[in-house]
C-alpha cells in the first residue's frame, strides 16, 4: 500500500480519458451540428412544409399501428416463450431475435419474397384483397418485422426478473392463467415491457432501409420521416435538418424514458 | 379429509414414495432435512407439481389421479399456500394482496373484508402498504391473511416461520398455533424444526429420504423414536455404535471412535444410542464416579449457548454430543469452550435405536 490511490496517474489512465473524450465528441457532434446549424426558429418554420408534415403524421401513424401490434402479439408470445420449456425452444427463440442482425436491405427483400405480388404468400393476400407493396400498410408491416424483435427480448427479459412463486400463488388463490397473467405477471413486468415498447418505438421510427424497398418512398402514403430527409437533403437541406431534429428529439425522449423505466424497474425489484 | 398417496423424483437424488391423510381440522407436521422432499409434497398437493404416480383428493373430490388421468388445475383446487418466502405480490398493497383471493365477494365489500382479516392479525394499519415495506413477521402475517382469505379447502406451510429472526418466530408461532387450531380444514406443515412441527402439528411425521419414516404425536417421537434419524431430530444426543449383552443382562455400546455406555433394552450389533441433552450431567474433570450413573465419557466442551433460561453445552468425546445445564451449574463448573470434563448419565436414560 506504498502508493495512494488518488495518486495513482500514469499513461494508461490518460489513454482512458482520452478515448473517452473522442468517443464522446465523434458521437455527438453530428446531433449538435443539427441543432446549431440553424435556429429554432427557422427550425419550426421548416416543419411548415406539407412534405415535412406529411412525412411527420405518416411516421406517427405508422408507428403507433406497428407498435400496437407489436405489443398485442408480442407480449403473449413472450410470455410463453419465457414460461414454457419445450423441445426446440432455443431455436424459436433465435429465429425470433434474427430480424435484429438482418441488414436492413436484406430484410426489405426479404419481405418482398413473402409478401410482394410474386412472393410466397402474393397469391393469398391478392385473394383477400390485401395490398401491401408500395402501400402505407407495406410501411406498417416493414416496421413491424424490424422493430418486433426489441420488445420480444425485452418482455422476456421482464417476464423472467418477476419471481416464478407469484404466478403460482396466484394460481392457488383462485385465478386462472389468463387471469394471473392479466393481474400478476403484466403488472409486474410492466417497466420492462414500457421499456422494450419505447426501444421498439426507436427502432421503428429511424427504420429506413425495408421501408424504402418494400413500400417505396410516396410522399402522403409511404414516406416516412427518415425517407423525407432523404428525399429532401439534396434540394432543401434546411428542411431536412427540420425534420432530423424532430427525430433526434423524439428518439432521446425514447431513450430516456427506457432508461427512467428500467431505473424504476430495479428500484421495486 | 385430505389424502395422498404419491411417487415423484425431486430433483436428481431423492425419490418420493409417499402416502398421509390428515383430517380436516388437524394439522400434521412434516418434518425432515432440507433437501428430502418436503415442499415438493405441498406442490403436489396445491397441483404446481405433478407427481409421476399416485392420487391426491380432498374430501369425496379427487384432485390428482394419475391411472385415470385427473389432474385439477390449482386454482380449482383452492389451496392455502403459505410460500417459504411468503411470495406476496410486490406490485401490490397489503389489502389488494389479501383481497385477491375474493372473486367469489362483491368488489365494493373486498376492501371491507381485507382489513377485517388483517385486524385480527394485529396489522390493519398497514393495508395500503407495499410487501416491500414490511418486517419479515409483518409479511408473514400478511401471507397468512391471504391465504385466509380465499377460504382454502386445504391450508398449507411451507416452513412459515423459517425467515423470521428468533423473537418474532415465536410470536408468531404462537399466533399460527392459535389460527390452526380454529381451522376447520386439513392443514400440512413443512419445517426441518422439530420444535416448530412439534409446537403447530397435532401430529408429526418425520421425513428421511423422501419416506414417512415414523408419524406420531410429538411428544411419542421424542420418547420413543423409531430410529437413530427422528432421535437426532427431535434433539436428543444420538451416538452411534456396536452393542453386545454383558454377563449382568446390560447392554453395552462400544462407540465408534472410542468409549462405552451400558443401556437396558437389549439391543445387538450396529446401534444408535439416543440421550436427552437434560438427562446429561457434567463433572469436572477426573472426579471419581460418585452417584448412580453408569455411563461416563470423557468430554471436551465445543460451545456453549444460552438458551432462555439454560445452556446448551456442546461436547467432543470423541463422536459429539450435548448437554443442558442452568446458567448457575455452568458459571460453577467454569464451562468455556476448550475445558475439560465428564458427561455422565444413568443406563436407564439411554435408549437403543435401530440406525
Amino acid at each position: 500500500m506504498s502508493r495512494a490511490r488518488g495518486r495513482a496517474r500514469g499513461w494508461f489512465p490518460a489513454l482512458l480519458v482520452a478515448a473517452l473524450a473522442l468517443a464522446l465528441t465523434f458521437l455527438t457532434l453530428p446531433i449538435v451540428a443539427i441543432f446549431v446549424h440553424s435556429s429554432p426558429a427557422e427550425l419550426l418554420d421548416s416543419l411548415g412544409d406539407p412534405s415535412s408534415r406529411d412525412a411527420l403524421r405518416l411516421s406517427l401513424v405508422t408507428t403507433t399501428s406497428a407498435i400496437v401490434v407489436i405489443v398485442l402479439v408480442g407480449t403473449p408470445a413472450a410470455y410463453l416463450l419465457e414460461t414454457r420449456r419445450f423441445r426446440g425452444r432455443a431455436l424459436v427463440v433465435t429465429l425470433v431475435e434474427l430480424p435484429l442482425v438482418l441488414p436492413p436491405a436484406v430484410a426489405g427483400i426479404g419481405l418482398l419474397a413473402a409478401l410482394g405480388p410474386n412472393g410466397l404468400l402474393g397469391g393469398t393476400l391478392e385473394d383477400a384483397g390485401i395490398q401491401l407493396v408500395l402501400q402505407t400498410a407495406g410501411v406498417v408491416v416493414a416496421l413491424i418485422f424490424v422493430a418486433a424483435p426489441f420488445h420480444l427480448r425485452a418482455a422476456q427479459a421482464a417476464f423472467a426478473a418477476v419471481d416464478p412463486r407469484w404466478s403460482e400463488a396466484s394460481r392457488t388463490l383462485g385465478a386462472g392463467e389468463a387471469r394471473t397473467f392479466a393481474r400478476v405477471m403484466v403488472p409486474a413486468a410492466l417497466p420492462g415491457l414500457a421499456a422494450g415498447l419505447a426501444l421498439a418505438w426507436g427502432r421503428a421510427l429511424g427504420e429506413f432501409g425495408a421501408t424504402l424497398m418494400f413500400a417505396g418512398s410516396f410522399r402522403g402514403v409511404t414516406q416516412t420521416a427518415p425517407l423525407a430527409i432523404y428525399a429532401e437533403f439534396a434540394t432543401d437541406f434546411d428542411g431536412a435538418l427540420a425534420l432530423s431534429a424532430v427525430l433526434v428529439a423524439v428518439s432521446g425522449a425514447l431513450l430516456l424514458s427506457t432508461k427512467l423505466l428500467a431505473r424504476d424497474a430495479l428500484a421495486r425489484a | 379429509m385430505l389424502s395422498l398417496a404419491l411417487e415423484t423424483r425431486v430433483g436428481d437424488a431423492v425419490e418420493l414414495v409417499l402416502s398421509l391423510d390428515v383430517a380436516d381440522g388437524a394439522c400434521l407436521a412434516l418434518a425432515g432435512p432440507s433437501g428430502a422432499g418436503k415442499t415438493s409434497i405441498l406442490r403436489a398437493v396445491a397441483g404446481l407439481l405433478r407427481p409421476r404416480r399416485g392420487s391426491i383428493a380432498c374430501g369425496d373430490e379427487v384432485w390428482f389421479n394419475a391411472e385415470r388421468g385427473v389432474d385439477v388445475p390449482p386454482e380449482q383446487r383452492r389451496c392455502g399456500y403459505v410460500f417459504q418466502d411468503y411470495a406476496l405480490f410486490g406490485h401490490l398493497s397489503v389489502w389488494r394482496n389479501v383481497a385477491y383471493g375474493l372473486d367469489g365477494v362483491p368488489r365494493a365489500q373486498r376492501r371491507a373484508e381485507a382489513l377485517a382479516l388483517l385486524e385480527r392479525f394485529g396489522i390493519g394499519t398497514l393495508a395500503d402498504a407495499r410487501p416491500a415495506k414490511l418486517s419479515g413477521g409483518e409479511r408473514q402475517r400478511v401471507a397468512l391473511a391471504r391465504a385466509l382469505a380465499a377460504r382454502p379447502r386445504v391450508l398449507l406451510l411451507d416452513e412459515p416461520l423459517a425467515a423470521l429472526d428468533a423473537r418474532s418466530a415465536a410470536a408468531a408461532g404462537r399466533e399460527l398455533a392459535e389460527v390452526l387450531r380454529e381451522l376447520n380444514v386439513p392443514a400440512l406443515l413443512v419445517t426441518h424444526d422439530f420444535e416448530e412441527a412439534a409446537l403447530l402439528g397435532d401430529e408429526v411425521a418425520v421425513l428421511d429420504a423422501g419416506r414417512i419414516v415414523q408419524r406420531g404425536s410429538a411428544a411419542q417421537l421424542a420418547a420413543a423414536p423409531a430410529s437413530g434419524f427422528v432421535a437426532d431430530l427431535t434433539g436428543a444426543v444420538v451416538l452411534r455404535g456396536h452393542a453386545r449383552r454383558d454377563a449382568e443382562g446390560l447392554t453395552r455400546v462400544a462407540l465408534e471412535g472410542g468409549g462405552e455406555v451400558v443401556a437396558l433394552a437389549p439391543a445387538l450389533g450396529e446401534v444408535a444410542v439416543a440421550v436427552h441433552p437434560w438427562e446429561i450431567a457434567l463433572e469436572p474433570a477426573g472426579s471419581a464416579a460418585a452417584g448412580s450413573a453408569r455411563n461416563r465419557l470423557a468430554v471436551e466442551v465445543t460451545s456453549v449457548t444460552a438458551i432462555g433460561n439454560r445452556v446448551r453445552i456442546g461436547l467432543a468425546a470423541p463422536q459429539p454430543l450435548a448437554a443442558e445445564l442452568t446458567q448457575a451449574s455452568v458459571a460453577r463448573l467454569r464451562l468455556v469452550p476448550g475445558a475439560r470434563a465428564v458427561a455422565s448419565w444413568k443406563a436407564a436414560a439411554t435408549r437403543v435405536l435401530p440406525r
